[in-house]
């Protein structure tokens, strides 16, 4: 081994996340990324507000219109309001997103800093737990779960969601633990008298933060295509609306065959536009905090 | 007059501007000469070995000239390098358990190499150098993984010279070794140059006392610049740079004792090479600095031989 | 007596379902009292860095028994108030994400709360000027803005703020440059000044022999030799020291006239056995040692 640097790097000030906050705001893939979300993300929670119409669903006096400037995106065979809907979904779509991807990543990071660090017969029986839930055919169980049980309403839906989705995360976790806890700065915390969940949460948690939140955002992504195709197959929430619910009504009313694509392109636009953003997005922050794939 | 480094100055690009890694260092080697390149971490020892060979991404040629045997060596440019790579110039790198592919039998990955230089393999000839560094024939059917490290770092260093290199550099090749194994490698590498498969070495590493046993001439290296070189014997008795002189001085040799005779480092750091201080950059550690060492001091020969870049030497 | 290792021993399971054990260190015992420096001498594989982790309790004991002052290791803050480490890495050892004295911060949050912010500074800094330290320089700053050198020595001030009896020192200076590593020896040595115990566990016979009292020299996770450093290295029993030593690159003297020249005829035989008393205080593993025409 040869010996360290000896000479201190006096001017490396900026520190590690002004670095990265540097690169941020020079990165067009994350800025476009997140620009996109932002504003769908505005419009689907200020649009509802500003839109007053108490319920999108209402039926309207002046079926399959095409977009005008009275119905901006149009009317479905039933009068309702598309432009109504669609902003209403897009909260709904968010909102999955936010709760089933918290939910998943919440046991994500539970299990795998877990099994990390515990490493042993801990590491063991919660690896099965992750392996099981990982090879279950999701869908199939969330068609059991609804027809028994019924998905009534979205929270429930993003439950669902969260429960089923966690397993890749934890295993990139619990990798990432695993070479992290043998860092002598982790023996040394241990010499200082820390709790393991001390050790966990303080220690070996804010090393891999730029890695979490680049997870959270995959599995937002994640949780909103799921919803969506459940919705479109008709295992959605049955109240409210969600852009997978409109994609649902416009393909039962035969929208396609009738020419009304103002009634399914604006929800199809909007999911591929949501998690292709955050995907996109997620590459520029993999750019960002990962220095050899910079392409300065 | 194997290999002539005229004034190369080679730099790294950061975001922060150009690290000075090796700031106009020029030096000669003889045939045959195994010239020990020491000095600490961040000296340019390192930088020099690679530069004779093959610059990384973030290193940029800034100037100065290599010429081996009155050949021009083109540095700054890696597909021009290529075809003194391996043939000419070799390199031994410091980590060779990595520099092995692991899913290849030994002998399969040595034949493909050659391969890829358009060379075919000489079987009689790579086994008779297996024996002068006692590794067993054996060796050619295991898979690198089954090998010790000094096994490893021994095969690598027949690998490199296979088509007998008029240089090779072996940098911090013993580092990561045990004692004993260090013993056996270091041997190893004398015995090359003695029977004739490389014409001239330089040996990078941080560790005086081994350079001091294999090494005909000592470099030692300071911020970049070159600060003292003189044949082996000489360095390790009488130094004449006062950088030189204390870092002997802070080496603990087998029977010192702290009881009996309390060693010192040198106090303070290296300059950051970002932006190093005009004049010596030694200055702000040595302890004989005076006004004249603002100015930066040549490199002088003091007797045959024996270069310092001293004003006071 | 104050460090006493008893019949220590580490079994590993390796291999396919943990089928095979493996033990990396095998009956060692010995002591280190106060104000003295130990080194604990072996090539990679010998098992010194598992016997360091042991006494700090970062790895279990698999048989035997460890015990500072009477007391066993365990794994708890009690214990460690009195027994610290440094590690190999300096770098290694700091969170990169944060700023390097909060390994101090650690310590006071863990041991001492109730003292106060200002007067814990206080502290902090007079400890880091006995390091030889400049806290302007190193305080506040990311590790990544501090030298080898002089990470470790803040390494070896965090200890200090404790009340400890006990250092294991681990390879503390084998990552670090020439001209600073001595300052960093030197500074252990000062410690056994204030009656501390240091066990210095290195692969480098120089540094060993610089810095401490006595010597116990490992192989292959047993102990080959042991005693007074100046006997150890003076006067070298064991083939398999007198091999090592014969190793050692020196700067004036040609390998070749360090090399023992039949001085064991068991050389080859890799001579060991059970830990004999050759002469008061230096035990040698070896079986001939009736044999040793010395």
């Amino acid at each position: 081994m040869t010996a360290i640097q000896e000479t201190p790097a006096k001017d490396a000030g900026a520190g590690v996340r002004r670095e990265a906050l540097y690169f941020a705001l020079r990165n067009g893939k994350l800025l476009a990324g997140f620009g996109v979300v932002a504003v769908l993300f505005l419009l689907g929670f200020a649009g509802p507000l500003v839109l007053e119409a108490a319920d999108p669903n209402a039926y309207g006096s002046q079926p399959m219109a095409p977009p005008s400037g009275e119905h901006w995106f149009g009317t479905t065979t039933f009068g309702q309001d598309v432009f109504a809907q669609f902003v209403h979904g897009l909260r709904t779509t968010f909102v999955v997103g936010a709760l089933g991807g918290g939910i998943a990543a919440v046991i994500a990071m539970a299990v795998g800093f877990t099994a990390g660090y515990r490493g042993g017969l801990v590491d063991e029986i919660l690896n099965m737990v992750t392996n099981i839930v990982l090879v279950i055919p999701t869908l199939a169980v969330l068609l059991i779960i609804n027809a028994y049980l019924g998905v009534r309403s979205v929270p429930a839906q993003a439950l669902f969601i969260g429960l089923t989705s966690w397993p890749w995360a934890a295993r990139a976790i619990r990798a990432q633990t695993f070479s992290l806890r043998t860092r002598d700065f982790v023996a040394l915390a241990r010499l200082s008298g820390s709790s393991t969940r001390k050790i966990i949460l303080r220690e070996i948690a804010p090393n891999m933060s730029s890695y979490l939140f680049m997870m959270f955002i995959l599995l937002f992504g994640g949780s909103i295509l799921i919803a969506s195709s459940l919705d479109f197959i008709g295992l959605g929430p049955t109240e409210g609306v969600s852009l997978g619910l409109m994609l649902q009504n416009a393909n039962q009313w035969s929208a396609m065959q009738l020419g009304l694509w103002w009634w399914f392109l604006p929800p199809g636009a909007g999911i591929t536009a949501v998690v292709g953003a955050l995907y996109v997005a997620n590459v520029g922050l993999d750019e960002v905090f990962n220095p050899k794939l910079r392409e300065t | 007059m194997s290999l002539r480094v005229s004034e190369l100055r080679v730099y790294y690009r950061t975001l922060k501007g150009d690290v000075k890694a090796l700031d106009d260092v020029s030096f000669t080697m003889r045939d045959g000469e195994i010239l020990g390149l020491a000095g600490e971490s961040g000296c340019g020892k390192t930088t020099l070995g690679k530069s004779l060979i093959r610059l990384d991404g973030r290193m940029r040629h800034m100037g100065g000239t290599v010429e081996l045997d009155g050949r021009e060596l083109p540095i700054g440019d890696d597909r021009r390098m290529n075809e003194f790579r391996f043939h000419e110039v070799s390199l031994i790198p410091q980590y060779s358990m990595s520099a092995m592919n692991p899913t290849r039998k030994i002998g399969k990955m040595v034949g493909e190499l050659l391969r890829s230089r358009g060379v075919t393999l000489d079987r009689a000839e790579l086994e008779s150098r297996l024996d002068l560094v006692e590794l067993p024939r054996t060796v050619l059917g295991n898979y690198p993984i089954e090998l010790s490290g000094g096994m490893k770092q021994r095969m690598v260093m027949v690998i490199s010279t296979l088509l007998n290199p008029s240089l090779l550099i072996a940098d911090e090749v013993t580092s990561a070794l045990d004692v004993s194994t260090q013993k056996a490698v270091a041997k190893a590498l004398t015995g090359f140059r003695d029977a004739g498969f490389v014409k001239s070495m330089i040996f990078v590493t941080h560790d005086l006392a081994l350079t001091s046993r294999i090494a005909d001439t000592i470099m030692v290296m300071y911020a970049g610049r070159l600060a003292e070189k003189a044949p082996a014997g000489v360095m390790v008795t009488a130094p004449r740079h006062p950088y030189t002189k204390l870092l002997i001085n802070s080496l603990p040799e087998v029977g010192v004792r702290y009881a009996d005779k309390k060693l010192a480092g040198i106090a303070g750091s290296p300059p950051s090479l970002l932006d190093p201080p005009a004049g010596c950059r030694f200055r702000d550690r040595c302890p004989l600095a005076g006004d004249e060492c603002a100015q930066e001091p040549p490199v002088a020969e003091v007797e045959p031989g024996h270069f310092v870049a001293c004003w006071k030497a | 007596m104050m460090l006493r290792l008893d019949n220590v021993t580490k079994v590993y399971k390796v291999g396919a379902f943990g089928g095979k054990a493996f033990a990396a260190v095998d009956g060692v015992s010995f002591d280190v009292r106060q104000g003295e420096v130990v080194s604990l001498i072996g090539e990679s594989g010998s098992g010194k860095s598992t016997i360091g982790r042991m006494i700090l309790g970062l790895t279990s004991i698999t048989t035997g028994s460890i015990t500072v002052d009477g007391v066993p290791v365990k794994a708890a803050k009690e214990y460690y108030r009195h027994v610290q480490g440094v590690f190999q890495d300096p770098f290694s050892c700091y969170n990169p994400v944060f700023k390097a004295d909060r390994v101090f911060r650690m310590i006071k949050d863990s041991y001492y709360p109730e003292v106060s912010g200002a007067e814990w500074d206080e502290r902090v800094r007079s400890t880091v000027q006995d390091v030889r330290l400049n806290p302007g320089q190193v305080l506040g700053k990311y590790p990544h803005q501090l030298s080898g050198g002089q990470l470790q020595r803040l390494l070896i001030a965090r200890a200090l703020l404790l009340d400890i009896k006990l250092l294991v020192a681990d390879e503390i200076t084998s990552m670090l440059d020439a001209s600073t590593r001595i300052d960093v020896l030197n500074l252990l040595a000062e410690l056994k000044e204030r009656g501390l115990g240091v066990l210095y566990v290195t692969h480098d016979l120089s540094l060993g022999n610089y810095l401490a009292e006595r010597t116990v020299v490992l192989r292959n996770g047993t102990v080959v030799e042991m005693g007074l450093t100046e006997k150890v290295f003076g006067d070298p029993l064991h083939p398999y020291t007198r091999k090592l030593l014969a190793a050692v690159p020196r700067l004036n003297a040609p390998w070749e006239d360090a090399e023992p020249t039949g001085v064991c005829r068991y050389h080859a035989a890799g001579a060991s056995g059970p830990l004999l008393e050759a002469e008061a205080g230096h035990f040698v593993a070896c079986a001939r040692l009736g044999d040793c025409p010395r």
